[in-house]
This record gives structure tokens, sequence and C-alpha cells, in this order.
């Protein structure tokens, strides 16, 4: 049932409706000439045909998620931008980074015309009047790809002055970061499109809609949101939104890494498909490698607390999710099956949220490499049980209060749904302490049979000053 | 000495002038004087400095925060093999022990030659590809002990020079806009006006 | 905004205010305020690192976390990125406040070093003070912390020890923001960020003293006090700068009678709690060990000791031999360097005495009629909408000054239009900046101000001129013309008069100025050239180095008779005197001083006087004495009295002993005009080059001579021109040459300067190695050179 592709490697076709896939079938789907016998450019042409607000108004009642992580409308976001303030600028993320998620990468290799297409379409509804196309520096194949369709979309008159002979004029610039996570975040992502190091800043004041890039109103939106565009205004809201749910209409793309049978991409419909689908559908993954027992799944990409079987069922729709103790993030599911080493695994995600953070709030830059050594201690056999309590005291400086996680109903656990409180600004502090506290919290005994006891370890005030002195405690 | 060339100094001009504010260029720049020494030197970034109206400090504050910009000549190749989750769970750390061995240096040394440099890096997106590795970021997926070795060969014979282009080169392909094509970069604060095209009407 | 008791019953409501509570007490905040800054003015303390009042938030540091009243409950926000909203519920202590903070506070010292009993900052260290106030008590850190080379020295006067940065960024972001001279950045990322220089490339700013003050921890040092004193064992008092006509407010911190350390103090009006570093670390020239502790009278062997009663005695009989000829054979230079009180004790004194020829300024200033004309405050030229700069590069010679204005310009819409003869420290941030030829700014100005342009944006508002003397090898009267021109197109123009010396518009208001159509310092050395002038007295004044002329002054110094010093060191003019008098230096002594604005604030005694040294107001009223003169003045009291009674200008300040540190405004009336006037100039020849001679901050200034960890900064003398004029020249870049005039040369090189314009050639006044004064001639116009290549 399901096709995979050697130009597309990676990639899942199945017998589902393809909003944003539609031409990864063929091996130049790249190219100018192919996007053209396939529809391309079309939406563009019926976006022109009519006057800007009332595209607008389609993006909005076709409720096109952000699929970058937050899932807030595009329609809304592009609303929020103040009406008198000008000029207001289009930063597309294309920074993919988060671990578990790939599919801007594959919209960006497979189909930039689509992603071109997709940046005019909301250029134009929002009156946005530069385009930056941030692509992540890693993707040399993708920033060749856009480049030169960049290129050959200029030369035929798509993209620049006076698009398709109107009066609708813009430029769409290619940008390329150079390795860091954290730009990912949208007000990172605009420090480094103006040169600056990829510190995120405080929302509010600095709501990119109202003051982002130069302090313009900016719209940031992610390269799957976009590409949903010229399906949309080809194919009308109705056929839109008859795909999916109606809070989560249209498909998604989701990648599904780990102990799977068949590892892959898929573009799936929004709202419905369940967790259990995906792992052990046939037309997805087909099961558990070796035919082993789940033991645990990041729902929605590195920063997502995880799951358990208990949780298979739950269908990709974010009001269920939420609730539940986790997030569908950016639409990444890593599954582990019995023989994961829990703790060893936690350590590989706290590991890249310490190293990506970017410095800037002390509960991160500080807290995240602590939460690191003290797992790797852990890991490594040195550890003590006074360490796990350790992770979780470290961990509330960051994240003050309950942290989500999901129910078990084994361990006798109800969920704590999402989202955390914080002392960070960006959630990259937070992500480091969630796979330690999901770890923790749903396999306790796996740390429990790794560490030693010890009471020596001064975790808390030591009224005897000897034990303190002799490690060196503040 | 490591200044830009008279030819990327054209490049250079061309991708500042894109930009409403000329700093949005400097990573783009930096990139560039990647390409051109296989890093970036102390001069570049005094060069880039000038050319997009900062400091030095300022170059180099922006040009440390990202992983990808080397401030010391490492190997023609870069050999980055993900260690992150889903590379991990699938045997990455196993690739990265046989790649220490085979290259006969730890993750972020150089080959004596010069020929390599291994590193660990966090997570490239090809996460159902597990475990998977960069050169000179050019994906190799799914790769086995065995394929890592033939990959080396490979390299060393110079059988991927066409694809896998020296350190420091990233897209072979560069945007560029025909000077009648494109609309320009404005400094936002010589706009107060919406757009043309958002006048009711269509634009077509 | 007038903060007002809320309970109190006729409350105005004014839209400007804002009511919320902080842990459940009224506070009365300004639209827009941030709640940390509201919560200042109640006794509740928020811990902060990265806050910092004069600068723009980022809220890195997370120590600020407050939890705010929203309708879903309470949410934690940083209290320095967060606006006061009507109603705003805001609590600074609950439990989950607490824990957030002293979650902070451990994080913070995770990996902060505990060499606390070494660090400089220990005792007034915020991370210290609220480690105890806010912080946990303990740290569950055990292992092993960041280590970097400490310190490292990052200028010639700053070092960084990166191991105690906390990262707030206070640093980087004072020499980006406010300095401008971003040289010091966070690099790398997360655990590894560091605040580092690019490079081998020094964090030269003239305001790198600032950073070392606002740090919140130890981290960055300072040379000239680094392992000289503890916190507990400093005393301090509140005082004014002098070494400029800026005026910023200090304290003066001494530990066991010496000074130690100069910080800003945060006044609105001035200085806003910067400093430059000249006048941060010139205090170490007080300390000296060549200040003069003793009189000294000229003997067969030199100048030799002796005492108080000898020297007076023999000071009297010089100036009463003198006077017998005429009160015209007796002259005053100086007076700038002192208080208020200083300046008129000698006032007096030569009026007693019938000597009408003094002068506070040495040929390198302008006419004091600039004081009156309209004038404009710092605020007030900061909040106009056009500042037009008619004057020396703010950053070299007035440097606070030009942090004010780029401040103006960068955040508050005032446009800065510039006329210079070469590009300054603000010409980057000025909205127009026009070029001209020394002793062609009055066409240029009259040219520029009928561009419609320019019209336009002057009938936007208060337009304010930053006047002073912006060439020292151009007659003073090409920028009065300037002026004339600037009132004609704009007559209800105000003035912000720069003259750069510490408390020159003082000396001139009680009269350190020329009287009764005496000449001017320069007419009084063309006197003495002339042999007309017996006994010059010079009040901390050095002529044979500060006047432009040197062969004027030589000629003026052969020819006088006797000479009396009233000084802190020996120095080129001095050392062949008559008699010399130990002064009390800053620091030593009680007063009041004027800055450039008018603004009269206090100077404080902090340390006893070097060895018998005394103020200057004593030495007049004793010599007085000598001469049989009786000022009627026994205190420094009597004297401030007598002085606001006898001078108008000060009757502001007549009942107020200026505890407010804003100080107070001289009272002013403009009673001058400057009208417009033709102008003829000699043509430059093509081959030549026209001068503009300027002073730079670290120069052959006594007091930057005389301070240890300045010297070494001091610029070499070198002559700068257009990198095209340097080709055509035909050298490359720091050769010598040899500039000359019709029978006068230097020897000295030359540099490419990009900000130097074609035909124009930029000599720095008073450097090391070359004396440049022999190229210049007080009376001639202007000053053409030519730079040939040495054979």
């Amino acid at each position: 049932m399901s096709t995979t592709y050697s130009h597309a490697p990676g990639f899942v076709a199945g017998d589902r409706p393809k909003i944003v896939t539609s031409r990864f079938e063929f091996a130049d789907s790249f190219t100018l000439e192919r996007y053209l016998a396939t529809n391309g450019y079309k939406g563009l042409r019926a976006a022109l045909s009519r006057p800007a607000n009332e595209i607008h108004d389609d993006v909005k009642s076709a409720t096109v998620l952000g699929r970058g992580g937050a899932g807030f409308p595009a329609g809304t976001k592009w609303g929020l931008t103040p009406q008198q303030v000008w000029p207001k600028y289009l930063v597309v993320n294309g920074d993919e980074s988060e671990p578990g998620t790939y599919k801007d990468r594959l919209l960006m290799e497979r189909d930039p015309h689509q992603l071109i297409e997709g940046c005019l379409i909301a250029c134009y509804a929002a009156g946005l009047s530069q385009c930056f196309l941030y692509i992540r520096g890693e993707m040399a194949l993708a920033q060749e790809r856009v480049a030169a369709a960049l290129n050959e979309a200029y030369a035929a008159g798509y993209v620049g002055k006076n698009i398709l002979g109107s009066n609708f004029s813009v430029d769409i610039i290619l940008h390329w970061g150079a390795g860091a996570y954290v730009v990912g975040e949208e007000t990172a992502l605009i420090e480094s499109l103006e040169g600056n190091r990829g510190m995120p800043r405080l929302k509010p004041p600095f709501f990119p809609a109202v003051n982002g890039l130069y302090g313009q109103p900016t719209i940031v939106n992610n390269v799957e949101t976009l590409a949903n565009l010229p399906w949309l205004l080809c194919n009308g809201v109705a056929a839109y939104t008859a795909v999916g749910t109606k809070t989560s209409p249209g498909t998604r793309m989701v990648a599904v890494s780990g102990h799977v049978k068949r590892p892959g991409v898929f573009e799936i419909i929004n709202g419905t498909t369940t967790f259990r689908d995906l792992i052990f559908g046939e037309e997805f993954c087909g099961g558990i490698r070796d035919d082993k027992q789940l033991k645990a799944f990041v729902p929605g990409g590195g920063s997502a607390p995880w799951f358990t079987a208990d949780q298979l069922d739950l269908p990709f729709e974010a009001s269920q999710v939420g609730p539940a103790g986790s997030m569908l993030g950016s639409g990444a599911v890593i599954v582990m099956d019995e023989t994961t080493d829990i703790p060893a695994a936690a350590l590989t995600l706290t590991h890249f949220y310490a190293h990506e953070s970017c410095g800037k709030c002390t509960p991160c830059r500080e807290g995240g490499t602590w939460l690191e050594r003290i797992l790797r201690r852990i890991v490594d056999g040195d550890g003590t049980d006074a360490d796990l309590q350790q992770l979780l005291e470290v961990g509330a400086m960051i994240c003050p209060g309950d942290f989500p996680h999901a129910a078990n109903a084994q361990l006798g656990l109800t969920a704590v749904p999402f989202p955390y409180k914080m002392t960070t600004i960006c959630f990259v502090g937070p992500s480091a302490f969630a796979p330690v506290h999901s770890a923790l919290t749903l396999f306790r005994s796996e740390f429990e049979s790794r560490v030693t006891k010890r009471v020596t370890i001064p975790v808390t005030a030591v009224s005897t000053a000897k034990t303190v002195t002799s490690v060196g405690a503040h | 000495m490591s200044r830009l060339t008279d030819k990327n100094l054209v490049i250079a001009k061309e991708i500042i002038a894109r930009y409403p504010r000329q700093k949005s260029a400097l990573i783009p720049l930096l990139h560039l004087a990647q390409e051109q020494s296989g890093y970036i030197s102390r001069e570049a970034m005094v060069h880039l400095g000038e050319l997009v109206g900062v400091t030095s400090a300022e170059v180099y504050g922006t040009a440390t925060f990202y992983e990808m910009f080397r401030f010391e000549p490492i190997g023609k190749y870069l050999v980055n093999i993900c260690g992150t989750m889903s590379c991990a769970l699938m045997g990455a750390h196993e690739l990265m022990h046989h790649a220490e061995k085979r290259l006969g240096v730890k993750a972020g040394g150089t080959t004596q030659d010069g020929m390599f440099t291994l590193a660990h890096a966090e997570c490239q997106a090809a996460c159902t590809e597990a475990p998977c590795l960069q050169v000179n970021y050019r994906y190799r997926l799914r790769v086995s002990t065995a394929d890592l070795d033939n990959l080396i060969d490979d390299l060393e014979a110079g059988k991927l020079s066409e694809e896998i282009p020296a350190h420091g080169v990233l897209a072979k392909v560069r945007q560029h806009i025909a000077p009648d094509r494109g609309v320009g970069a404005v400094s936002p604060e010589l706009v107060d006006q919406a757009p043309a095209w958002l006048n009711g009407k269509a634009a077509l | 905004m007038t903060i007002v008791d809320p309970t109190a019953e006729n409350i105005v409501v004014d839209p400007n205010v804002v009511n919320i509570t902080i842990n459940d007490k009224p506070v009365l905040a300004r639209k827009g305020e941030l709640i940390i800054a509201a919560a200042d003015r109640t006794d509740d303390f928020i811990p902060r690192f990265c806050y910092h009042p004069r600068m723009s938030s980022v809220g890195m540091c997370r120590q600020c976390l407050v939890e705010v009243e929203t309708p879903r409950g309470p949410m934690m926000v940083v209290s320095c990125m967060t606006p006061v909203a009507e109603g705003q519920i805001v609590r600074t202590a609950t439990d989950t406040v607490k824990k957030a903070q002293e979650g902070v506070l451990e994080l913070l010292l995770a990996n902060h070093p505990l060499d606390c009993p070494v660090c400089d900052k220990g005792g007034e260290c915020p991370l210290q003070d609220q480690a105890f106030s806010h912080g946990p008590g303990e740290s569950r850190f055990v292992e092993e912390k960041r280590h970097y080379e400490k310190p490292i020295a990052i200028s010639e006067i700053v070092y960084l020890d990166r191991e105690r940065c906390i990262l707030c960024d206070r640093c980087t972001r004072f020499a980006d923001e406010v300095a401008g001279d971003p040289l010091i950045s966070f690099t790398s990322r997360g655990n590894d960020t560091q605040v580092l220089t690019f490079p081998d490339e020094p964090f030269s700013s003239y305001f790198s003293g600032n950073t070392v003050q606002i740090c919140p921890v130890g981290a960055l040092t300072a040379k000239p006090y680094r392992f000289k004193a503890r916190p507990w064992d400093i005393e301090q008092t509140e005082s004014t700068c002098t070494s400029c006509s800026v005026g910023c407010r200090i304290v003066v911190q001494s530990s066991r009678d010496e000074l130690v350390r100069f910080q800003g103090v945060d006044i609105d009006p001035v200085n806003w709690g910067w400093l430059c570093d000249r006048g941060r670390y010139n205090f170490e020239s007080v300390n000296s060990t060549e200040r003069l502790i003793a009189p000294l009278i000229k003997s067969d062997s030199g100048l030799a000791t002796t005492s108080w009663s000898i020297a007076l005695e023999s000071a009297a009989r010089i100036i009463r031999t003198a006077l017998a000829s005429g009160a015209d054979s007796v002259a005053i230079l100086g007076g700038a360097r002192g208080t208020n009180e200083d300046a008129f004790a000698w006032a007096s004194l030569a009026d007693q005495l019938g000597i009408t020829q003094r002068d506070s300024q040495l040929g390198d200033g302008l006419t004091p009629e600039i004081f009156n004309l309209e004038q404009a405050t710092i605020d007030q030229t900061c909040a106009a909408s056009t500042i037009i700069l008619l004057s020396p590069d703010l950053k070299e010679e007035l440097p606070v000054l030009y942090l004010r204005v780029r401040d103006a310009a960068q955040k508050r819409k005032s446009r800065i239009l510039e006329f210079t003869p070469r590009d300054s420290g603000l010409t980057p941030y000025a909205w127009r900046s026009v070029s001209f030829e020394p002793g062609r700014q009055a066409q240029v100005v009259r040219e520029t101000l009928e561009t419609q342009e320019i019209q336009e944006q002057i009938r936007r508002g208060e337009v304010v001129v930053v006047l002073g003397r912006a060439n020292l090898a151009e007659n003073e009267s090409f920028t009065l013309h300037a002026l004339g021109e600037i009132f004609h197109a704009i007559p209800n123009a105000k003035v912000l008069p720069v003259l750069r010396r510490g408390n020159v518009r003082g000396a001139v208001a009680v009269g350190l100025t020329p009287q009764k159509n005496s000449g001017d310092a320069i007419d009084i050395l063309t006197k003495a050239a002339a042999g007309k002038i017996e006994c010059l007295i010079l009040l901390g004044s050095d002529p044979l180095a500060d006047v432009a002329d040197s062969d004027l002054v030589a000629r003026a110094f052969n020819r006088t008779r006797s000479v009396i010093s009233i000084d802190t060191f020996i120095n080129s003019s001095n050392r062949n005197a008559d008699v010399v008098l130990p002064a009390a230096a800053f620091a030593e002594k009680t007063g009041t001083t004027t800055n450039l604005e008018g603004r009269i604030s206090n100077v404080t005694q902090q340390i006893t006087p070097r060895g018998t040294c005394r103020p200057d107001w004593m030495i007049a009223t004793e010599l007085g004495l000598s001469l049989g003169i009786d000022l009627g003045v026994s205190s420094l009291d009597e004297l401030h009295q007598k002085m606001t009674s006898n001078i108008p200008e000060f009757s502001s300040c007549a009942n107020n002993p200026i505890i407010n540190s804003d100080g107070v405004l001289m009272v002013s009336e403009a009673s001058a005009t400057i009208s417009r006037a033709s102008v003829v100039l000699v043509d430059r020849n093509s081959y030549s080059y026209r001068l503009i001679v300027s002073r730079t901050m670290y120069d052959n200034a006594q007091s930057t001579t005389t301070s240890p960890s300045l010297v070494g900064i001091i610029t070499k003398s070198a002559i700068y021109v257009n990198p095209l004029d340097l080709a055509r020249i035909g050298v490359v870049d720091g050769t010598n040459i040899r500039v000359g005039i019709a029978d006068k040369s230097i020897v000295l090189p030359v540099n490419a300067h990009s900000g130097v314009y074609r035909g124009t050639a930029w000599l720095p006044y008073n450097h090391t190695t070359v004396d440049v004064r022999p190229l210049l001639d007080i009376t001639s116009d202007v000053v053409d050179v030519r730079i040939e290549q040495l054979h």
C-alpha cells in the first residue's frame, strides 16, 4: 500500500489525500517545468484574481494551522499585525531542527516552487512587502534547490517586480543559517536574520507580528504551513476543510523514527489519525521492529513529554494531546522499544537541548548543563539515589510547579496537562528537562537500578558541616 | 590575506544589497568567507565588518554563536555523525566508535593528512533514516559501519569530489536576482504606505 | 511625575498615572513604566542583575521574576520587561517567586568561583548581597566549575575575569547602546558563552570604566583600583568632576587618605551615572609623588623649598614692585581649574589691586560673550528637534556630553546637523554632516541653511546650537561668523556653549576674564612679548605648554621679569618662576563649580591636601593680607556668601547649600547678539593642506601624564590626511614626512584617515613625541602647510 521513492528518501507515500506532497512521485518535482505541468502557480493566479483581503479570509476560514510546533492558525496570525504600520515582512522558518522532525527539508528539496508559491500568496494576502526564506544551514541540498527554483521563478515572472504582470511585487530572499537549533524559535530567527547571535527576545514586547524584523510587523510562518496555501487556493476552502477535522483540518506531515519496522515521513490526515495507526498501521510503520514491545514514544518532537502504550489511541489533535500531558509539536514521533536504555535515551535529548541553549537565560544556560551532567553521571553508573531528586529540583528551577506528564495505569498516574510554567524566555530550557522528567516519572525503576545509595551528598541543608565541606559545595 | 577575493566581493555586495539592513547579510557572508578558505580567518572577519558596517567584535560575536563556522583550518571533509535520539536509538554511537577507529581520531579531531575532521553532530533532520551522517553537509542515510568504510574509501580516492565539494562550500547554486526583475530592498524608515496591491481590488 | 500618597483625598487624576499594587500595597506608577522601576520606589526590592535603568531591558538573568495576576491565575513575568498596567496586582515574594529567585541565584552561583575574599567586588557585590537576601543559602552543585584564564586584560585599563562573569549583558549592552563602541561581545553559545573582544583588538573605548562600575560581579575590574582597597575601608563623598566642563556628578572614594576610585552618580540633567575614562581615572594624578607639596622660591640653584610666609612675602613684593609701574604691568592667566570660590577670591584680589588683565582661557576658546546668548541646558539640547553642532569633537573633548547627544540622536529623535572640518565622533549619528574647509564655515553654513530640506527640518521645532572651538589653527572669529549665519536663519536658536576647561564658565562669571577693554590671553602674551608685562600670575595655567602659538609664548616668557605660579605640579611655565605656591588639588578642597550649561554644583574635600597645599582662594586671601588688602572673608562659607551676593549669576545659589546632586542653574540673561559679517579669506594654494588642530581625549594634559594608568595610552603625534591625499604625497601609511610653513617645519608620521577631507590635514594637539605648535601662528587666520617626503 505504501510506496517509497528513491529520489525522496524517507518519504512514504500512501493512498491518502495529498495536499503538500502531491508531486513527490516525480523525480523532477523540484523543476519549474514539472511544477507548471502539475497545477503550479495556479493558486497564485487564483489569489491575484481576487482582492487580497478575500484571500486572507479564505486562509482564516480554512483554519490553516501553523505546522512549526505551536499550531497557531496562520490566518489569525496574519491578522495580528497593526493595521497602519508599514512595511511588514514575511519570514519563512525553514530552520527545521527539532529532534525527530523532518518534513520542511523534504518540502524544500522536493517541491521548492510550492513553497515559493505559498510565500507569494501569504505576502499578497497579508500585504507583506519582502519575504526572507531562512533555510537551516546544514541543509545544502534544500538551499540549492530553493535557490535554483527562485532563479527560475524570477526569470519566469512569478517572483519579483509586477508578478504575472500585476501590481503585486515582492522579493523572496533566500537566507541560510549556520547551525543553531534555537534559531528555530521565531524571535531568535529574526535576530539571526538581522545578523546577530540567535538569542530569543522576550514576548512581549517583541511579538514579531508587532515588533519583529527591523522592529517592523513580521509574520513568521513555517515551511509546511505555507506549502499548504497553493492547494488551498486551487481547490478552495471547502475542499481543504473536508479533509481532517473541524479543529484540525487538512493534512500534516509526520516523521516516525526509532524502533519501528518502516520508519518514514507521512502526510497524514489531521485530527483523526491516531498514534496507534501511525506506529502499528500497515500503511504507516507496520509495528515495532522485530515485533518487540513498545516501551515509550515521543509524540511531538524531542521537546515533548513522552507517552506510553496507554496513549496510543489519541489522535493527532492538539486539543486531546495537550490535556493528556504532551504536545503535537512539529510532527515527529520517536518510538522506543523494550530494549531501550531509557536514561541513556533521555540523555541524548537533554544533551541536545543543553548544547543548543543560546546562553541568554540563566536557568537554561546553567540548569540545562547541570541536568545533563547529573544524568550523564547516572547513565555512566556513577550516580546516587540523591541525584534523582536533584534532577527534579534542578528541573524545577527551569519549570517551577507541576510538570506535564502522561497518565499511566500501571503506575497509577493521572495526567498533568500541558503546558508548564517556566522561568526562561523560550522553550529550550524546559525542553532539556522534559525528557528527564518523562523518563524519571514513567521509568523511575530504571534509574533506581542504575544508582548507588549514598547519603553524604549534600542535597539539602546539612547541619553537620563536615560532610558539606568535603565535597566542595558552595 | 584571507579577505574576500575580488570575485567574492562582487557576490558579497550583491548579497548585502538584498537586505534593508546591511548587517543581515552577515551570516551568508561568513559562509562565503568559509567557502573561500575552508574556515573563517581573522582577516575575513575584519573585512566582513567593514562591508556591513559593524565592528570586528560584533562579527566575532555573531560568528561564534553558530556551529558551522570554523575559525581554524579543518579537514577537507567534515564528517558529522548525528548522535541525537533517533540516530542514537539506531546505533549512532557504534557508528561513531567505528569512525573513530577507522580514521584514527577522536570526535572533534582531524586526520593527520588533513582529509577528514570527525565530529559529533546534533539532529540533522533525517531521523527516519537513522543512523545518518553528513559529509560537508551532504547526507548519507542508514549508514552501516561497512557503508562508512566505503564512504571513506571513496572520499580518499576522490570518487565523490563531484558530489561533495571541499569543506566550506554549501549550496552550489546561488540566488541571483536580475536587476530588472528585483523589487529591491528598501530601508523600513522610507516606507510608510500600504503596498499597492492592498487597494481592495484584484491584482490581476 | 510626582508620587503622591494615594490615600490622600484630593488626588488629581493624571492620565499618565497608573494604579497598581505591589504586595497588596497601592503604588502609583507612570504609564509605560516597568514593574521593577515602580517597585524601586517602594520597600519591596526586586533582585536583579541584568536590569539597568539607563539601558534597554533584555530580561535575561531571570532574577527579577515576580507574579502578576491574570484571568488565568498568577503568571510569572520578568519585572524588568513588563510594563505596569491599570489595576495590575504584583507579588514579589510569594512561594513560587521565592523559589524561582532562589533557583536563579543557585544557578548563577553554580559556576561562580568562590574567590570573594580576594575579589575587589567583595563587600559591594550585587551577587553577594542578593545571594544573602534572596538566595537559597546553599549550593547543591558538586560538579566542577567552568574554568577560564583569569583575569585577561581587555584594554590598558580593564581586566576581565570570565569565571566570575554571570553573563548579564550589562557591559556589552553599555558598549553598544550607550557608548557606541561595540568592541566587546558575547561569543560562543550556551554554557560556553563568554564576553570577549575581537582577538587581539582591545576594548579601547573612552567609556570603558563604566562597564566596570555597572558589572554586578567582580568580572570587570579596573587597573587603578585592583587590590587597592576593600569597600568597608572606603570613605566617600559626592562631588562634581572638573576634568572638563560637562560637570559629571561623581562619588569620590578614598582609603587611608588616598584617593582610590571615582564612581559616576546618576543625575538626570547631566551624566546619568556615566563618566569618561579620563575623568574617572585621572584621580591618580592627585596621588602623584610629583605633586608640589611646599612653596618654592627661586634661588641660585633653581627652585628651592621655602615656608609659606617667605613665599607669600616674596610674591607680594614682586606684585607690589610691578604694580608700581602701573596696574597694566601685571596679568593673571588661568583660574578655570579651581572652584567658583577660588576664582572669585582671585578676581576680588585683582579688583582691589586694579589688575584688569585677566583671562581664564588661553586663546583656545571663544569670547565669553557667547554666555550672554540665549542658553540651552544639556536636557534642552537633547530634547531639541534639531541639534546643530558647530563645536569641537564632543567625543574627544566633552565625552559625556557626546553620550547624551548621541543618545538624543539615537533614541530621542533629535536630528543632528553637524558642521565640521573633519569627521567627529558624532558624524556617524548625524542626520546631516556638512564638512567645511577651515575658514569657510560661515559660507558653508549659509548655503546649507538655505536649502529647502534643512529649512523644513528647522521648522520642526526647537533648534539648539552646540557651540565651541573646533580648530585651534584658525581664528576664533570664523566660528562666530558661522554662528552669525545660523542666527540670521534661525533667530530663536539657543546655544549650548561648550568651552572645555573645567570651570571656565564660573571663572568668567566671577570676573577672571578681560576687564574694561583689556585684551585676552593672547593680547596679554603679545604685550608680554613686547616687554610690557612685569609680572605674570599663573593661576593653575601652563601657557608654555597650552598656548597654541609656542613662539609667541616663548618670547613672552623671555621678556616677563617675574612669574608667580599657583599650581599643583611643576610644569614648563613655572619651572623658572620666581615663586611657586602649592595649590590644593581636586578632592582636597570644598567649594562649587559651574559646568558648561551654567549648572552650579558642589565639589567636596575628601582627603587632606598633600604637604602644605592650600586652596587657591585661601592663597588669594593670604596674599592679599601680605599686600595689605583684606578680602573680608575668613572662611569658605563667608566667601561663598559674598560671591553669591556680589555676582548676580550666582544669586540662584545664595541661600542654597546645593545639597541636591542636580545643582542649580546660574542666572543667565540673553543680552548679546551675534550677527552675520562678511568674511574675506585667502584661497588655499592647491599644493598645500589646510590645517585642523584639535585635542583628543588622551593628550599631554598634566592630569593625564601624572596618572600611571593613563600615561601609556596617550596618543603619539601624527598628522592625518585623506587616503587619496596620502597617495598624492606618495608615501605609505605611517611614513615620517615633513610638514612645513614658510620657514619652519616638523617631522612626524602621516596616516591615512577617511574622516579627513581632501586638501585638509588633521593634526591632533599636545600628543607625545612631536610638538606641533611651531607650525601655529596665532595671528594668522588659517594655517596652510606643505607636506613633503623626507629626502
